[in-house]
């Protein structure tokens, strides 16, 4: 039976890579990495991760979200869901300091986790975590069970709740499955960035960072270096891979 | 003590018939409303995906949970050798299973992908506390399922009391491995509470006898044969032991959680500013599951059956109760995120999650109900499992009845 899992997982990855190809917008070279050869699995030696400067990210903008609903196809499609029933991959999440009254606005979706929780309790194994960090939901064994959902400390994961039509290839999705933020695997896997950090520099905003967290020369690292960045829940351990600036 | 006698019962009354009739149509109805909400998807539900788990689960759990209680007659004769209670032990080891079968029911008609079982079955993830639970029910139902064999086959007998002690550990795990679902939620206010895992059990052993009572009563009451005083005020004792015992874990729980700071949160929502959940809380798990059931059963109608059958009811409308409160209203309760801010978001971040279960999820829930007692009605006609008689001079005839 391993075997099959590992079948599907490949015929998910293989989907994802296969609608690859999609430009990254010239001039956004955040990141220094070599493209890995399709034929090659994910290995640790990089951990993708990304870092979100908090103070350039301002209230009303939404461009992140825009960008990950066309990427991925989401946002439009659920026409019988409730709004609380609709998937969300990525949301922007309003803080005010209860003391301060400083507003503070940020994106939020699957932090990748290095201990994921997610991956921790599904029966099946569907949720997972790649080598090189980035954490998938394989939806040809998802059973539908919403442990995960359970588990999830920052609520970034979805059900869908109603039958999907016309998916994006690069992003299988089906009613009775769970889905989240797949870091746009099939970018990454293609030498790109993930569609969110990418409309969020092409716009000029400039508040995500995507990178590879075990290579000390990526930008993101030298930036963690320098400034630091937090973790939502650090008290809960998981070493998330999307950090935060100024939480 | 006189040989006992186990016999089928005739079960062919218009009562019997009408029961599985009845028990039949809910069934039924249990059935169709799965059907349509695997064929529509899960959105005529009332679940979200800020409240994931729902009413279906509400009713799984609470059958999980009282079927591994369902055997304490079992596990009491023969673990710690109580006589009295050996002639009813295939019933109970029955009723055991039949619950288990119903709350896995629900839970499996629940799934996004409930056709995807046989991954669930096969494909098992060793650190996923519900494919551990999965091996937990199914070994659960092989070993019970050979102690009643060994029970009921007069070759075996002899070793029904090594089966007897597997089962009994095998409960206790079992038990703790469905309370330990909730434990694996760190990230949820509501289940980080170490005491989760034993609570469970108490509430388990409770719920459990309260639904055994009840069968019990009824099979003796509704096919004519003789259930003596002895053997009813036994188990009424140990139910309201029992259900004094989940008052005072209720109590620790709470308490352990006042003490710590982040909590506070959290208790205030459950104990004062829940709403529904407040309301549960206090009237369905404290008055309904536990005060009113013990006034019924030490007050001046202590030996009076239809109180007994009353507080057993109660106790498992309160048990459903008590599951509401921590399955839904833990969910309901807003994720902390961000100490010290106020959150908002498009994804309802922050507030309070609203969830109102709709017919189809509850009918689910009842029907797994249903099936569970269909199974055991047919059960009690098709194989020797009822003691002919339980008159007190029979089951326990040192028993005195007192004044
Ligand atoms: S919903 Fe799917 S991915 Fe999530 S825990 Fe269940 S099987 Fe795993």
């Amino acid at each position: 039976m391993k075997q099959d899992t590992d079948m599907n997982r490949r015929r998910f990855l293989g989907q994802a890579a296969a609608a690859a190809g999609l430009t990254v917008a010239p001039g956004v070279m955040l990141y220094e990495v070599q493209a890995r050869p399709a034929d090659q699995a994910a290995t640790s030696k990089q951990r993708w991760g990304m870092l979100i400067d908090t103070s350039k990210c301002s209230t009303g903008c939404t461009d992140c979200v825009t960008a990950c609903k066309t990427e991925h196809g989401w946002g439009s499609t659920e026409t019988k869901s409730n709004a609380e029933q609709q998937a969300q991959w990525i949301r922007k999440v309003k803080l005010t300091d209860k003391q301060t009254g400083h507003v503070q606005s940020l994106p939020l979706m699957c932090q990748h986790c290095e201990t994921p929780p997610c991956v921790d309790v599904c029966p099946t194994g569907a949720s997972m975590k790649r080598a090189d960090g980035i954490v998938l939901v394989d939806k040809h064994i998802c059973i539908g069970c919403r442990y995960c959902m359970m588990a999830c400390p920052y609520k970034a994961r979805s059900f869908i709740h109603e039958p999907l039509m016309n998916q994006k290839p690069h992003a299988p999705r089906g009613m009775g499955t769970v889905e989240s933020c797949t870091l746009c695997v099939h970018r990454v896997d293609n030498d790109g960035i993930p569609a969110c950090v990418e409309s969020c520099n092409a716009k000029g905003h400039k508040a995500m960072y995507f990178g590879d967290l075990h290579d000390p020369n990526s930008e993101i690292s030298k930036r963690l270096k320098e400034f630091g960045g937090e973790q939502i829940r650090a008290d809960l351990g998981l070493n998330t891979g999307v950090r935060y600036q100024g939480l | 003590m006189k040989a006992i006698r186990y016999q089928e019962i005739q079960g062919n009354s218009f009562g019997y018939f009408a029961l599985l009739g009845i028990l039949g149509l809910i069934v039924a109805a249990g059935g169709l409303a799965a059907f349509y909400m695997e064929h529509n998807g899960h959105w005529v539900t009332g679940m979200t995906n800020q409240v994931v788990w729902g009413m279906p689960h509400v009713f799984a759990i609470f059958l999980i949970v009282a079927a591994s209680g369902a055997l304490n007659v079992a596990s009491i004769s023969s673990v710690f050798g109580k006589k009295q209670y050996k002639p009813l032990a295939p019933l109970s080891a029955f009723l055991s299973i039949c619950l288990l079968l119903g709350g896995l029911t629900i839970l499996v008609l629940d799934l996004g992908q409930p056709d995807r079982l046989i991954v669930a079955m096969t494909i098992y993830n060793f650190k996923s506390i519900f494919a551990w639970n999965m091996i937990l029910y199914n070994g659960f139902i092989a070993i019970v399922a050979v102690y009643i064999w060994f029970m009921l086959e007069k070759r075996m007998n002899k070793y029904s009391k090594y089966a007897g002690f597997a089962a009994f550990f095998w409960r206790l795990i079992l038990t703790t491995g469905t309370g330990s679902i909730f434990g694996f939620l760190v990230a949820r206010q509501a289940y980080d509470a170490a005491i989760m895992a034993p609570m469970f059990i108490i509430m388990s052993f409770a719920y459990g006898l309260a639904i055994f009572i009840l069968v019990m009563m009824a099979a003796y009451n509704w096919s004519g044969r003789e259930l003596g005083d002895a053997t009813v005020r036994r188990m009424k004792n140990l139910l309201g032991v029992f259900v004094g015992a989940v008052l005072y874990f209720t109590l620790v729980y709470h308490l352990t959680n006042l003490y710590a700071t982040e909590h506070h949160g959290v208790e205030a929502f459950m104990l004062r500013d829940g709403g529904i959940y407040t309301t549960l809380f206090w009237w369905g798990w404290v008055v309904i599951g536990g005060v009113l059931p013990l006034a019924l059963l030490y007050g001046p109608t202590g030996d009076n059956r239809s109180a007994i059958g009353l507080a057993s009811v109660l106790v498992i409308l309160g048990g459903l109760a008590t599951i509401y409160v921590i399955v839904i209203g833990g969910q309901a309760y807003p994720l902390e995120m961000f100490p010290g801010k106020i959150v908002e978001s498009s994804f309802f971040d922050g507030g309070v999650k609203a969830y109102s279960p709709t017919l189809a999820e509850t009918l689910l829930g009842i029907g797994g109900f249903a099936l569970a007692l269909i199974m055991v009605a047919l059960v009690v006609k098709v194989l020797r499992v009822l003691p002919e008689s339980m008159s007190d001079a029979i089951a326990d005839p040192h028993y005195k009845a007192e004044k």
